[in-house]
């Protein structure tokens, strides 16, 4: 099982990426922004950072990179796809899931342990999670508040389709307390915080992300 | 515009050339003459004026500094010492790490978000220069009374620019410090440490040789921030007709050095690099002043092939320019190819802009003409040297004659208050509204972070080998006794990190201190390097680099001698590490070493508004001792954390919070066993059985569990220790 890490310039947390697939047992494989070449992988992960700085909105600019072409071709064909972070911005801004993260409602950087609960069992990134269990795992972003239009917001509640919100007080102002969301069909996700940095408890404050880079390889191995 | 040329220069001796508005002396503008047979031209004064400035020349530090080599204690560990770049040391394995700490605080007091942003980047280009993969940064900062409003102003700003940059970046901030003190109100110390790692035989050095091979600039483009950064400017004297005065506070752009990092390790991993400087202070006067004294001396530079964002720039200004996110390389005609095409695969600007010649000569021309030619290390190195008077200041025995007398908690309720205000006070309150903006999980190689007493990171992942680094500095104790409080700030960071299950290595240091031209406050910096130099002579820690900050100075007052000590440590599986808090209920508290009336400088003192008494006498070698005893029992430790600002007080604050586990505690002289500030002291948890193994003289003091902290029957909740301890920093600053 191949796994695809794309590396954008600004790219930061795509060696946690890698690592986390490894732990999961698969093999990570380093896919270059500049190549419309995802090499065969079977799933793709965009991972966090600050993909060129940010600059004009978060993953504005890598949503037009070469790779992202073949990612969106396959992505609509079945493909699982996950962002973390800046890797859902870039999902939102290539129109594979609806939205848009925005400036954190404290206007601060955030870094903490966050508690989740699991929403939605049955996509690609999430099936190896029990319904409503309560997981812990870093979120660190500026711009990870979720917002979109009420109809897309009603959309996504009665399909079934957030798939994580964030438990206790919001922490970034984010609509129904959205963590995460899935497509129509379950294959594309997008979080905010970082299962990767949850892999082991030496480095992370659980290993309650682990089972999102498992839930893949079951997804694959269903097929 | 007028282009000052070697040849005019030759021909028109009379001119008048604005040395003093560029930070000279007339004694070291005459110098500058003698060296090079003739008036300097412009662009020369502008590079001499920058790289004799206090910043880069250490001009007044330079004669206390050199004991740090003199008294330099024998270790196998120092591969790469002072004088380069950053200090590197060996930590097995055929690991090197290199570690520095820099100050940026004038820039951050005027514009705190920027100022504090370059900080990050300049001293993490420093760890990159070496060769190595830049892996953890940490802040210790400082700053006026946190109710002022001027630090309402400032900390914010340096906060979020010290996040900015860093989190950017992808490097993990995993400590740091934050006290206040009225003296930093105009004068924040905004201190940045970088620590980086790579394999032994990828360490670079400053250094161009071997005629012919190509000098190369790659990076963002030059442009008119920054310029003088490092000296003062007066831009008016360029010229009437030259751009309008420029900010002398440099602008960074974290992407562009994420992206030159990146560049950078691609580059070193294929060796296509014979030497490398970035460009920080001074700019590119420095980066081709010290490569070329680095090598043989000669090297020739075309300025005018200098990629400018503003093309209006002068040859004088971009020089001086400090603009950020630069790097210079010597690189072999034969690789050049490969190091443009490696460029291009990043898109990072670059270009070639001169060669290293036969000879010794560093000649700069601009579009033809020879507007520089010097000997390299008369810019670079044989700066002034100045043996500025120094004399004990009047306070030291006014102050050191004072008895502290304070009211010391005994009733219950008295307990109970003084640590509710322990617990709150800035000073010591939960710094997490700060270290929350600051991402301390990226890389995954974080296992220790804020609040603990050391950062440390994995460095292997394979063999589980790490490092630990801590920052300390207890000013308080420096502005009691210069000498002592430089000794017990080393003691008490190589104590932090071998409490965290990590052998002390080696050290650096960011010195901050008022102006050097005021003869005391020059007599608290030379007493305090002489008290660190002394000290790392009797830890047997080398000294491997550091950092001098004068002119932290409004008008008379100077701010508190502030020596910030980093002490790098080697783990050799991060999973031994030893945390701060209580892991569970059922276990022995135990407080290590011997508790003394130490009431001066400590905060309790400072809370009641006295800075008088003596600071403690640094005995090394009981703290040796005690770090032998950590380090040889560390497996039995459930947690240990250090006791230091705040007292056992405070020590046990954390480590109940921590993971909100409780504990009951009985002592005999509470208000002093609380309070005291002691050094060498470290509270452990052991589970019963392993009592036998304590042979350190220690104190069984209480039990953990529950969820209150219970002092002598004074009992209060976690709940309501949480609420105290956390609610400061969102009051003052949310």
């Amino acid at each position: 099982m191949r796994i695809g890490v794309v590396t954008f310039p600004g790219t930061l947390d795509d060696r946690d990426a890698a690592r986390a697939v490894k732990y999961a047992g698969a093999e990570a494989v380093s896919l270059w922004h500049g190549d419309a070449d995802l090499k065969g992988v079977d799933a793709v992960i965009l991972p966090g950072g600050f993909s060129y700085g940010d600059y004009l909105r978060c993953g504005a600019i890598s949503r037009f990179a070469p790779v992202m072409t073949e990612i969106i071709a396959q992505a609509n064909k079945g493909m699982p796809v996950l962002g973390i972070c800046n890797g859902f911005q870039v999902l939102c801004e290539a129109h594979l899931l609806p939205g848009a993260l925005t400036r954190n409602h404290e206007l601060h950087f955030l870094c903490r342990d966050q508690t989740l609960k699991i929403e939605n069992t049955t996509s690609a990134w999430t099936s190896n999670f029990t319904q409503g269990q309560e997981i812990v795992i870093p979120l660190k972003n500026g711009e990870g508040s979720f917002q979109c239009d009420d109809e897309t917001l009603k959309s996504l509640e009665d399909n079934n389709r957030i798939i994580a919100r964030y438990l206790g007080e919001n922490p970034n102002g984010s609509r129904n307390l959205i963590a995460g969301i899935t497509n129509e069909r379950g294959n594309v996700v997008g979080l905010m915080p970082h299962p990767e940095h949850a892999i082991d408890s030496l480095t992370g404050p659980s290993t309650d992300g682990l089972p999102f880079f498992i839930s893949v390889l079951t997804a694959m191995v269903g097929k | 515009m007028n282009l000052d040329t070697v040849s005019i220069a030759q021909t028109s001796p009379d001119t008048k050339q604005p040395f003093a508005e560029l930070g000279l002396k007339p004694d070291e503008y005459t110098r500058i003459k003698e060296i090079l047979n003739r008036r300097p031209t412009s662009s020369e004064l502008a590079m001499y004026s920058v790289m004799w400035s206090e910043h880069c020349s250490y001009k007044s530090s330079k004669v206390h500094l050199k004991q740090f080599g003199e008294k330099a204690p024998h270790s196998d560990a120092l591969l790469v010492g002072i004088g380069e770049n950053a200090g590197v040391v060996d930590v097995g394995q055929g690991y090197a790490v290199t570690f520095k700490i820099e100050s940026h605080n004038h820039p951050s007091f005027i514009e705190p978000y920027q100022g504090a942003a370059t900080g990050v980047g300049g001293i993490v280009r420093d760890i990159l220069t070496m060769g190595a993969r830049p892996i953890a940064v940490m802040d210790p900062l400082r700053f006026g009374p946190a109710e002022a409003p001027d630090t309402k102003r400032v900390l914010p700003g340096i906060v979020a620019g010290i996040g900015g940059y860093g989190n950017c970046l992808g490097l993990p901030n995993i400590g740091g410090e934050i006290t206040f003190d009225q003296t930093y109100l105009g004068n924040p110390l905004v201190n940045a440490l970088c620590v980086g790692v790579m394999r032994h035989e990828q360490i670079k050095l400053a250094k161009a040789s071997g005629a012919g091979n190509l000098v190369v600039l790659f990076g963002a483009k030059t442009g008119g921030d920054g310029i003088g950064g490092v000296s003062v400017l007066a831009s008016e004297t360029f010229g009437a007709s030259g751009p309008a005065k420029r900010p002398s506070v440099q602008v960074g752009d974290p992407f562009v050095e994420k992206v030159l990092i990146e560049c950078s390790l691609e580059i070193f991993a294929e060796d296509l690099v014979v030497g490398i400087q970035d460009l920080g202070g001074a700019g590119l006067s420095c980066a081709t002043s010290e490569l070329a004294s680095g090598g043989s001396g000669g090297m020739a530079v075309q300025l005018d092939k200098v990629p400018l964002r503003d093309p209006s720039l002068l040859p004088e200004e971009i020089l001086m320019s400090e603009s950020q996110e630069r790097m210079c390389a010597i690189v072999e005609p034969k690789h050049i190819a490969r190091f443009l095409e490696i460029c291009a695969k990043w898109d990072v600007t670059v270009d070639v802009i001169g060669e290293v010649t036969d000879g010794d000569r560093l000649i700069i021309t601009w579009h033809g003409e020879v507007i520089v030619d010097v000997p390299p290390r008369t810019v670079a190195h044989d700066g002034p040297v100045y043996n500025r008077p120094l004399a004990q200041p009047a306070y030291i025995d006014i102050v050191n004659a004072q008895i502290i007398d304070v009211p010391l908690p005994n009733t219950k309720e008295e307990i109970k208050a003084a640590i509710l205000t322990i617990a709150s006070t800035p000073n010591l309150a939960d710094k997490s509204w700060v270290t929350s903006q600051y991402d301390k999980y990226v890389q995954g190689n974080t296992i220790l972070a804020q609040p603990e007493d050391a950062g440390m990171v994995r460095v292997d992942e394979s063999t589980q080998l790490g490092v630990a680094i801590s920052t300390d500095a207890n000013a308080n104790w420096s502005y009691l006794n210069p000498y002592e409080g430089a000794k017990l700030a080393l003691a008490e960071a190589a104590r932090n990190i071998a409490v965290a299950g990590a052998k002390p290595l080696a050290v650096t240091n960011c010195l901050n201190f008022g102006s050097p031209e005021d003869p005391g406050v020059m007599w608290q910096f030379a007493e305090s390097v002489r008290g660190l130099a002394d000290g790392c002579l009797e830890m047997g820690l080398p000294v491997t680099g550091g950092n001098v900050s004068f002119y932290n100075q409004t008008g008379d007052v100077a701010i508190l001698p502030t020596p910030v000590i980093g002490v790098l440590g080697v783990i050799q599986d991060v999973r031994t590490r030893t945390p701060m808090g209580i892991p569970a209920a059922g276990l022995d508290l135990y407080l290590l070493g011997e508790t003394k009336n130490d009431l001066a400088g400590s905060e309790w003192a400072f809370l009641h508004n006295q800075r008088g008494g003596n600071s403690p006498i640094a005995d090394l070698q009981r703290e040796m001792k005690l770090i032998d005893f950590l380090l040889a029992n560390n497996s039995i430790f459930k947690c240990a954390h250090d006791l230091s600002q705040g007292g056992l007080a405070a020590t046990l604050i954390e480590t109940t919070l921590k993971n909100n586990i409780g504990a009951t505690i009985t002592l005999n002289d509470a208000g002093i066993e609380l309070l005291s500030e002691t050094p060498s002291r470290v509270l452990i948890a052991i589970d019963p059985m392993d009592a036998a193994n304590i042979t350190y003289p220690a104190t069984k003091i209480g039990t953990t569990g529950g969820s209150s902290l219970t002092i002598n029957g004074a009992e209060i909740s976690l709940a309501e220790l949480r609420t105290a301890h956390t609610e400061t920093f969102p009051k003052l600053f949310g």
